[in-house]
């Protein structure tokens, strides 16, 4: 049998099918959020997330987009658990653009972050399987003549006694059923779907075959492809360009100015057409408003933002200097600056989306879209359509990593504005080349972090003065209003003003850095170096105090506290599995580190060893994870595995630099990233709980860095303060 | 200029310059798309294909220099390997974004058809060029065994 003979029915042809079958129950939500059958609404005010076809197989609609962490695994268990269907009868499609009906319930509005897409939906598409259920039920129980609580089902068939039924034969009559008002959901205890080891991945057998849609892969009719010519500073505007030695390549089609001066649209017939004109068109930039500062003026900045006192008071003590001389003055202290640089995402599809004419005048927009309650907007203004005119359709995204979801919709922006410049008379498909990607900004921001640390005559920290440096992702962004307060732009301090950790006379003070570069989210936000930061810290206190790593942390959490007790349970499972005893061995060093985000725990053991050059080799990591009930097992370890190996490229060697405002990194030889020789092995414990599901696709993220540097220190004594780690003075092997 | 290739079995005509990387010629003229696009400069292993059955950067490779060579693209392999390499990944769950995994698998197949038994270390040197954002790097290993296993039973 060759793969594609067992592969379960594709999407595309799904579709078709659906369509030609007609009859079809379908179950989602109003816009008063109460459980409906299509047909009892229109369509502009009822959200399908379950669509069951005359056949019997059934379509989630899934709200959050998948980039790779498993939603649209994660979302169809949730469906498929309170449904009671075979998991091979169930395909996958992505919700349209509709903020009203797909919002993120964490948010307010329709889009994929903060790992959220299976917490917030835990119980909404849990319901919707439910309130399907309900009506086959209904109607078997008509069909076979029988009170609703005789009938049974499972695994897609309907039984009461020895009386049958398939879905496909329920459809029908069930379409016409009122679904129970509050359907009532299954008890962990009855979960076959949820929390099984072994189903497999709705997204594999199309990602292993070449099938599976991303947004580059889109092509229609009377395309042109468009790359840009930006300028190579930040907020550098075009005075200028000429185009003309790139009239004789073949392909080329035409370039436009952007009309906000950001740069120059390259119509082309194919992609390489577009890259080779862009190539031969010269253009003058306007640098008066540009960042021209290279990275060591930038550093020099940081450190004066350290130097002095903070400008915010981020834990509200007032006390700052106050506590930071006691801490100086205690028995023993420990004092340290950190410093982090710029970082760009990477995502391995770079950035582009396709947008084409509509019928009605206004166009379809194919992106893998992370944030539709921002894109379609974005989209409607540059073309100054109505919103309603703009459909957003949404494919597999090769990764994101925050990147795709940023608050001005840059590429998409883009997008508008070069098929705005044609008047509409042609599709297009813009693209971002990778350098496009890497000089092209909404970088992880610079960071740098003071502390002082105090140690007292119990052996525990007495004070702990912090001092951060960043720039506000936030501020000046359609977020400030939900995430800044009192100028305090708390994703530059989250995970240390919020530390799970009892630590006494902690101030934490914070100032802002600025420039016209765009800073963004980049997976875990803060925490990918607020962790690293305190937990560097904590070795080094622990170290000061003479105690042993883990045994130290474990002082500072109070059991009676929830969030320290779950904190407390991953450090310990953690060093248990990974055989924890503190002894040393010539050549290796063990580091550990824990860290909450996204309220999820998470606890890596970190095991290096060093050559006989003093090379590092990161070797293996266990870690320890509580994300609350486990909703798919194998994805949760695949996140895991995913996010360690995410940061574990970052802090090795990853960094963003300028030179008088232009980025040195040019591609991956430049920006290298993570290799399967640098993969440690990685073991994934997953700790049983029966709380709310949390988040999975970043918290792997934050403690991996000082796992590895606690690890580094334990072999040959560096602490490592400045990151990458190869500025630092770490050599890799 | 106006060239024939041979890609997937089939003579393909085509419109290109003789300097177009065989990756858009696959991609954008073609309108094969499993052949993915990361970065263009042979650093990434994205848009690996087989050229004569040996792993190639089709983002490097000039159309004008495949000549009379046989292209085979992840839409159509299906040799022994390809099929055991396709089932090790998805009885693994070894994907994530995916939008690597065209030029992994293409590699891999390339590894297993020299090495029916690689070690850790054979597939971390075959592999080294093709990177992965997602880092499923610990997955691709145990599927690469797992295949291997599969063609040897
Ligand atoms: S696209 Fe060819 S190696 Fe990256
Ligand atoms: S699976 Fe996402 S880049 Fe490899």
């Amino acid at each position: 049998m060759t793969i594609s003979e067992k592969l379960p029915m594709q999407r595309r042809d799904f579709l078709k099918s659906s369509s030609a079958l007609g009859v079809a129950l379908v179950v989602g939500f109003n816009t008063r959020g109460v459980l409906a059958l299509q047909g009892s609404e229109t369509a502009t005010d009822f959200n399908p997330f379950v669509k069951i076809n005359a056949d019997g197989s059934v379509t989630i609609i899934a709200k959050h987009f998948e980039m790779g962490q498993g939603t649209s695994t994660g979302l169809t268990t949730l469906i498929a658990e309170e449904l009671d269907v075979p998991w091979d009868d169930v395909s996958v499609e992505f919700a349209p653009s509709n903020n009203e009906l797909y919002k993120n319930l964490a948010f307010g509005s329709q889009g994929t972050g903060g790992s959220s897409a299976i917490s917030n939906s835990f119980i909404q598409y849990r319901q919707a399987g439910a309130a399907a259920k309900d009506c086959l039920v209904q109607a078997a129980a008509k069909h076979f003549d029988v009170n609703v609580a005789d009938v049974k089902m499972s695994q897609g068939v309907l039984t009461s006694g020895d009386k049958k039924a398939m879905v496909s034969e329920l459809v029908e009559v069930a379409a016409t059923m009122t679904p129970a008002e509050k359907p009532v959901l299954k008890e962990a205890s009855q979960f076959t779907l949820i929390g099984a080891e072994s189903l497999p991945r709705k997204d594999s057998s199309d990602k292993t075959t070449g099938k599976a849609m991303f947004a580059m892969d889109v092509k229609v009719p009377n395309m042109l492809y468009v790359t840009v010519l930006r300028s190579p500073k930040f907020g550098g505007q075009l005075k200028s360009f000429d185009a003309s030695a790139a009239s004789d390549i073949n392909g080329f089609v035409d370039a436009k100015a952007m009309p906000n001066g950001s740069g120059v649209a390259v119509y082309a017939k194919s992609t390489w057409a577009s890259v080779k004109a862009r190539r031969a068109i010269s253009a003058e930039w306007d640098d008066a408003a540009a960042e021209s500062r290279g990275s060591e003026q930038m550093r020099a900045a940081y450190q004066e933002l350290l130097a002095a006192d903070p400008v915010y008071d981020a834990s509200g003590t007032g006390k700052h200097a106050e506590i930071a001389s006691a801490a100086a003055s205690a028995k023993a202290s420990v004092s340290a600056e950190f410093e982090f640089p710029l970082l760009a995402h990477a995502p391995m599809e770079p950035l582009n989306c396709v947008i084409e004419p509509a019928e009605d005048g206004g166009v379809l927009v194919h992106d893998g879209c992370q944030f539709p309650s921002i894109t379609h907007p974005t989209v409607a203004a540059v073309l100054q359509i109505p919103p309603e005119k703009v459909a957003i359709k949404t494919y597999y995204a090769g990764g994101s990593f925050g990147r795709r979801a940023n608050p001005t919709s840059d590429y998409h922006m883009e997008a508008a504005m070069a098929y705005a410049l044609m008047g509409g008379s042609h599709a297009i498909k813009l693209v971002w080349m990778r350098e496009d990607d890497l000089a092209g900004g909404y970088y992880r921001p610079m960071a740098a972090h003071k502390a002082t640390i105090g140690i007292g005559e119990d052996g525990k920290i007495s004070g702990w003065a912090h001092q951060t440096a960043a720039q506000s992702i936030a501020k000046g962004t359609p977020f400030e209003q939900m995430l800044v307060h009192n100028g305090i732009d708390h994703f530059s301090v989250e995970g240390i003003v919020d530390t799970p950790y009892k630590i006494n006379n902690m101030s934490v003070g914070l100032s802002d850095y600025e420039s016209p570069m765009r800073v963004l989210w980049w997976r875990s936000v803060g925490h990918t170096h607020t962790a690293y930061a305190m937990e560097v810290l904590m070795d080094m206190a622990a170290e000061a105090a003479a105690a042993d790593p883990v045994e130290f942390r474990l002082a500072h959490l109070d059991m009676a506290d929830k969030d320290n007790e779950r904190l407390a349970g991953v450090l310990k499972l953690a060093a248990e599995k990974a055989g924890w005893d503190g002894k040393q061995m010539a050549g290796k060093g063990r580091g550990v580190a824990v860290h909450k985000s996204f309220n999820s725990f998470v606890a890596l053991v970190a095991d290096v060893s060093t050559d006989a050059a003093g090379a590092v080799s990161v070797d293996n990591i266990t870690c320890a994870v509580d994300c609350g009930l486990a909703v798919n097992p194998d994805v949760i370890r695949a996140q895991m595995e995913g996010s360690i190996g995410y940061g574990l490229g970052a802090i090795m060697r990853n960094e963003v630099t300028l030179t008088d405002g232009v980025v040195d990194q040019a591609n991956f030889p430049q920006y290298e990233p993570l290799r399967i020789t640098d993969m440690p092995n990685i073991d994934v414990h997953i700790v049983a709980s029966a709380e709310p599901p949390t988040g999975v696709g970043e918290p792997g993220t934050p403690p991996t860095g000082p796992a590895v540097a606690n690890a580094i220190f334990a072999a040959n004594g560096m602490r490592i303060t400045t990151l990458p780690m190869t500025r630092g003075g770490v050599k890799f092997a | 200029m106006a060239l024939t290739i041979k890609i997937n079995g089939e003579s393909r005509e085509i419109e290109a310059d003789s300097d177009t990387p065989l990756l858009w010629v696959i991609r954008d003229e073609l309108n094969l798309t499993g052949t993915k696009f990361g970065c263009g400069v042979a650093a990434c292993g994205a848009c690996t294909v087989h050229i004569d059955g040996q792993p190639r950067r089709s983002c490097v490779t000039p159309v004008s220099v495949v000549g009379d060579a046989e292209i085979t693209t992840i839409d159509s392999i299906n040799t022994p390997e390809a099929v055991a390499v396709q089932t090790a990944w998805q009885e693994l769950d070894v994907v994530q974004c995916g939008y690597c995994q065209s030029g992994q698998i293409m590699s891999a197949i390339g590894l297993l058809s020299e090495n029916k038994k690689p070690s850790d270390g054979d597939i971390d040197t075959y592999m080294g060029g093709n990177a992965c954002r997602c880092a499923t790097y610990h997955r691709i290993r145990a599927a690469i065994h797992r295949a291997a296993d599969i063609l040897e039973a």
